[in-house]
């Protein structure tokens, strides 16, 4: 894929809070007029705003506000629950993910996701990093070794497994399985990684490690991120969006979320007064 | 600064508090003998039905009850080959009926379709079907298959155990697929797999030992069930060379033998039962050790 079709200024309002000024990255995601219903109940309102590429978006907001209901939007794995709908669009390369021509499962083999709880399969290491490509029904051991061996490293767990990849992934600790979850979303090349709290069950050390390997990351992916941590958002990301009540409030870089921002709720939020 | 008392000085330890503790400990030691009491008695009839079993069946046990005819009545020696491979076949169809619409239903309703009005009303029948007394299933298998082909027969046999084993293995199979973890579902889909991947690769190996779990008792309780065979395949004393003819079977030949006046027969029935309570722990057991999980 080749992000060069759509430029974030062209159909798009010009207030900061839909573009951020000064990103110069050509829109890759785009979220237009998108509302979201759990049965009758409304979870998302009206949200409007273009992603980059190549940047780490995080989503910041209180418990309920909406930021995890959209980023399972981004690959559709809302559409796993029962009653759920929606109005508006969202697109990835000017191309709509609802559209018929789309199929899901493509969508989804070019976006990575990752959980707030690590969820490696109860197989091996090796086999968990390769699922992505044997359900692609690609087999070639030349292949699949090159593959678990460059997504280990590049989530500098190599090293750590290189000589037990046949041993259960179970029996790693919360970081490393929650690396490896990391390594199996980008084993199959995808253009997107989605992470929803993905350190929210980890302690500060494997924390950092997996901040660090964010940074890394944002290279070859455009990454979205889940957060309830302020810190993380602020040490992670380039740009951060906030969502209350199901509403998008603010959408800027990060620094300036953080130094100047114009919404009093999204300062509310920032310097803990409520949330 | 003074702080001002509230209460009256006490001891840390007043009269009062070790009365009360010590009620406390002797009903908390009470309840908990009286539970350990009553758990061996669980263990009562069990150890005596096993007792029973061997001390009344291992006389007559020889290699030769495995390969003979049953004797006619009041006439010594014999075995109940026939009856062996009966309920063999028997069961082995009753699963071969079962199991198919049975683990493919569970699939449906727990991962196709686990909201849908049909999912409510399968489960429900399931769970009406469970309580049906195994003489109904004999009696429609009667009517379904007997009455059809004109004769008792194996098929009829295994169509009724089929019917009793039906919602056993559907109910244990979509309890053991709904016990997969949902993260591991999540990560598949996340990962671009399809429903079908997703439940053959992940969700169904997961699922595997518990739904073996639930066949075998299928199987148990079908293998060890008189009344629809009875109705179905009869007996007969002869080897059976087709599965359209009647048939003898183990619980048949136990109910037909016990009934007897004769010491040797009655003695034959005990050895019956215990071998088919060995056979059903013998596949029980040879379940457990294929299907245990490869880690944990």
């Amino acid at each position: 894929m080749n992000p060069t079709s759509i430029n974030s200024t062209e159909l798009l309002p010009s207030s900061s809070k839909v573009t951020p000024s000064g990103v110069t990255n050509e829109t890759f995601i785009k979220v237009i007029n998108f509302d979201f219903f759990y049965g009758k109940k409304q979870t998302l309102f009206n949200i409007n705003f273009a992603i980059p590429s190549k940047h780490v978006t995080s989503f910041i907001g209180p418990s309920g506000s909406g930021k995890s209901t959209l980023l399972r939007n981004f690959n559709r794995m809302n559409e796993l629950l029962p009653g759920v709908r929606h109005e508006g669009d969202i697109t990835i390369e000017g191309r709509s993910i609802f559209d018929a021509s789309i199929e899901i499962i493509a969508l989804r083999r070019r976006i990575g996701m990752v959980f707030q709880k690590s969820n490696p399969f109860p197989r091996s290491i090796y086999e968990n990093v390769v699922f992505p490509l044997r359900i692609m029904g690609c087999h070639k051991r030349a292949h699949l070794n090159e593959t678990v061996e460059r997504s280990l490293r590049s989530v500098a767990l190599w090293d750590e497994v290189k000589d037990r990849l046949g041993e259960n992934a179970l029996g790693l600790s919360g970081g490393q399985m929650q690396r490896l979850c990391i390594a199996r979303a980008i084993a199959g090349q995808p253009d997107i990684l989605l992470m929803d709290e993905p350190c929210s069950a980890l302690d500060p050390i494997a924390t950092a490690k997996i901040e660090e390997l964010i940074v890394e990351l944002k290279k070859e992916f455009t990454i979205i991120i889940v957060t309830h941590s302020m810190q993380q958002a602020s040490r992670v990301s380039d740009l951060t969006a906030f969502f209350n009540f199901g509403k998008l409030i603010e959408f800027d870089h990060t620094n300036r979320i953080f130094t100047a921002p114009i919404e009093k709720q999204t300062e509310d939020y920032i310097t803990g007064r409520f949330g | 600064m003074m702080i001002p008392h509230s209460n009256p000085p006490h001891h840390f330890f007043s009269n009062h508090e070790k009365k009360t503790s010590f009620l406390r400990l002797w009903s908390n030691q009470l309840l908990t003998t009286l539970c350990v009491l009553f758990s061996f008695f669980t263990l009562v009839p069990l150890f005596s039905l096993l007792y029973l079993l061997i001390h009344k069946g291992l006389p007559l046990l020889h290699f030769s009850v495995f390969t003979k005819l049953p004797p006619p009545p009041g006439l010594h020696g014999g075995g109940f080959g026939n009856a062996i491979i009966g309920t063999i076949t028997m069961v082995g169809i009753a699963t071969l009926l079962s199991a198919p619409i049975g683990i493919l239903g569970a699939i449906y309703i727990s991962e196709y379709a686990p909201h849908s009005s049909l999912t409510a009303t399968v489960r429900f029948i399931a769970k009406l079907l469970t309580g049906i007394p195994s003489i109904i299933c004999g009696a429609f298998a009667f009517a379904l298959v007997v009455l059809h082909t004109g004769q008792f027969s194996a098929l009829a046999g295994g169509a009724a155990l089929s019917i009793l084993m039906l919602p056993t293995i559907l109910l244990t199979s979509e309890q053991a697929l709904m016990g997969v973890p949902s993260s591991y579902r999540d990560a598949s889909y996340g990962l671009g797999a399809t429903p079908f991947q997703t439940i053959w690769r992940i969700v169904l190996p997961e699922a595997l030992p518990a739904m073996m779990m639930g066949m075998m008792l299928a199987v148990a309780r079908a293998a060890g069930e008189t009344a629809p065979v009875l109705f179905t395949a009869l007996f007969s004393q002869q080897w059976a060379s087709s599965i359209m003819e009647p048939t003898a079977s183990l619980s048949v030949l136990i109910y037909n033998f016990s009934a007897l006046p004769y010491h040797y027969q009655v003695q034959m029935a005990w050895t019956a039962s215990l071998v088919l309570v060995a056979m059903v722990t013998g596949t029980n057991i040879l379940a457990q050790l294929l299907f245990r999980r490869k880690f944990q």
